[in-house]
């Protein structure tokens, strides 16, 4: 049994936590990345909580559980704050995210061990790759659990991304659910203006893929949508799921900008926040 | 000066292939992934006997660096080839970020490096591809210098748990090392013990080191012969004890100077035991076509330039 098989009210009080965690631990360092964080929360919240079967006493191998994988690692704040709630590590080291001598990198990283993350990401366009290596050895080893992946849609201006893509059709990687935040922004500007993406799902199905799309701020939409994905799994075609977000989801001023991808609130604004943050029972860090 | 007898030229590529097949055979968990040159890496014979451990990726060699880290989360032991300009340069930020940096068990296996991949000419011919691993933390360099070293080298680095860098080439070489030999990683092996100068060679050039040898035992000149089949980490220990010896050192190999065996040599001789050190490599330019004996003459990786280099560096030795 899932022992992370959370109600949509509690999936919602969950979200609500992290993104109380998101804006303090930007806040706290002045930098990294609340934008993507806050859009890509519910979707995050909906894997660990209610869809992955995963274990917090964290193995790197993954054997027997499915697997996770950030692509778009500058997102890190809320795969932590998730992780940490998933019971992977201590709350109370959300507090040393990207300070000095911390497990909790500007971007994920294996290298000081933090539970929960089993590849560096942040150099865009890998994470895609790497899932499927992962997926291809979960073939191998007769281990039926899925693989998981979140890309950013900026990301997918990167080439690795199509190589990827092909290989995953041509290899028939049908243990593999892919997901792309798609919030329509990138750090220049809207992606309209600064590389359009086209038909996401028109491109995705050329390649091959079965393409779902879901609201990822609506755990209405998202839940039953990653459901499918499921049930889709193991007919010879990767999945994936067009992610339509917010950036910012939650917070007033951060939502549909690209200005908030890389910047941190200030006191005032981290007051308006966690105001609008409302959670039944607060247990910031 | 030692004798050095073969029975047959080989290219070492067919070493990695021997390797790899019999890898296939005594450990379940290797897996070999080509981007679409599974004969020119001689992994064909692994392919038509693990089919399903072998994953034909395309010309897509970013992905192929992406899929090899990944597979390792599972406990595969990934083989990756492709030419060495294809495995290095071309990919360099996914070694980084998903291989080295994460710390990943795969084995980067590079074929046609140096000049004597020949008439392709320098888009291929990649004399960089060492200096870029050796920077990387976390990463081991590999050189080794016939086809039962790199049979050997293959089979090893298997055994050993992290991300290497396995560098071999294209053409026939005197096969010279024994078939049964045990190679250890970061290990330097002695061919020719000597008292006045230490040649240090990787690769292709550990042969034309033997050949300068003889050259210069005609002129009464003792050479110490080395082997440094493992670039990185470096046998300092071996190093060290035959400069203390000789007091006077030669680097010989296949690649740019920057970054290569030569330096790393000069590093460790600067900071420990500051002697005169001539270094036989090629001198920040690249390569073109022509056959490979052609190019290693042109570009001076030959038994003379060595010679040369020996007599330098034991004129600059103090009286």
């Amino acid at each position: 049994m899932n022992p992370h098989n959370k109600s949509t009210e509690e999936l919602k009080e969950i979200a609500s936590q992290v993104r109380r965690d998101i804006v303090r631990m930007v806040h706290a360092v002045n930098s990294g990345h609340p934008g993507g964080s806050l859009g890509c929360t519910d979707f995050l919240v909906s894997l660990y909580f209610r869809v992955m079967y995963h274990n917090p006493e964290f193995n790197m191998n993954g054997n027997g559980e499915d697997l996770f994988f950030l692509s778009n690692g500058h997102i890190s704040p809320v795969w932590y704050s998730v992780l940490a709630r998933a019971g992977y590590f201590d709350v109370a080291e959300l507090a040393t995210f990207r300070k000095i001598n911390s497990r909790l990198q500007g971007h994920p990283a294996t290298e000081e061990g933090l539970p929960g993350i089993r590849v560096a990401s942040g150099s865009l366009g890998q994470g895609l790759s790497v899932a499927l290596g992962a997926a291809q050895a979960k073939k191998l080893n007769n281990d039926p659990n899925l693989v998981y992946v979140l890309m950013g849609d900026g990301e997918l201006e990167e080439g690795q991304v199509w190589e990827a893509a092909m290989y995953a059709a041509h290899h028939k990687m049908d243990n593999l659910i892919a997901t792309v935040d798609n919030n329509g922004q990138q750090i220049d500007g809207s992606t309209e203006e600064v590389m359009s993406l086209g038909n996401l799902r028109a491109k995705f199905e050329a390649f091959g893929w079965l393409v779902l799309e879901a609201n990822g701020n609506d755990f209405d939409s998202i839940v039953p949508a990653l459901e499918k994905a499921k049930a889709e799994t193991g007919k010879g075609k990767p999945v994936m799921i067009l992610m339509n977000t917010e950036m910012g989801f939650g917070v007033d001023y951060m939502m549909g900008s690209h200005k908030w991808h890389g910047v941190a609130p200030n006191d005032e604004q981290l007051e308006i926040a966690l105001q609008q943050l409302a959670v039944k029972q607060a247990s910031d860090y | 000066m030692k004798d050095f007898p073969y029975t047959e030229k080989k290219d070492t590529r067919s070493g990695f292939g021997a390797g790899l097949l019999e890898l296939g055979r005594t450990n379940p968990d290797v897996v070999a992934l080509c981007a679409d040159l599974t004969g020119s890496l001689k992994m064909d014979a692994f392919q038509k006997e693990f089919p399903e451990r072998f994953f034909q990726v395309g010309i897509a060699e970013a992905n192929m660096m992406g899929i090899a880290a990944g597979m390792t989360i599972g406990g595969k032991i990934p083989f990756t080839g492709t030419f060495a300009n294809f495995s290095t340069g071309r990919v360099y930020d996914q070694i980084r970020q998903s291989i080295a940096y994460s710390g990943k068990n795969v084995k980067i296996c590079a074929s046609h490096a140096g000049l004597t991949l020949g008439e392709d000419g320098a888009t291929h011919q990649i004399l960089e591809d060492v200096g870029m691993m050796k920077m990387l933390p976390h990463m081991t360099v590999i050189n080794p210098c016939d086809f039962n070293q790199t049979k050997a080298a293959t089979i090893a680095i298997a055994a050993y748990e992290g991300p290497v860098y396995l560098r071999f080439g294209r053409p026939a070489v005197p096969n010279f090392t024994p078939a049964d030999q045990k190679f250890e990683i970061g290990k330097a092996v002695m061919l020719n013990e000597g008292t006045d100068v230490s040649i240090f060679a990787t690769g292709h050039l550990v042969w034309k080191a033997i050949l300068a040898g003889k050259i210069l035992a005609e002129k009464g000149i003792n050479a110490e012969i080395i082997n440094i089949h493992t670039i990185k980490p470096l046998d300092a220990e071996a190093i060290l004890a035959s400069v203390a010896k000789t007091k006077c050192a030669v680097s010989a190999e296949e690649h740019q100077l920057n970054g290569g065996l030569g330096d790393s040599i000069a590093q460790l001789l600067g900071r420990q035991m500051p002697s005169p050190l001539e270094m036989v490599g090629v001198n920040d330019s690249f390569g073109e076509s022509g056959t490979p004996d052609q190019l290693m003459e042109k570009y001076g990786l030959n038994e003379q330039s060595i010679v040369a280099a020996a007599e330098r560096a034991i004129s600059r030795k103090k009286a």
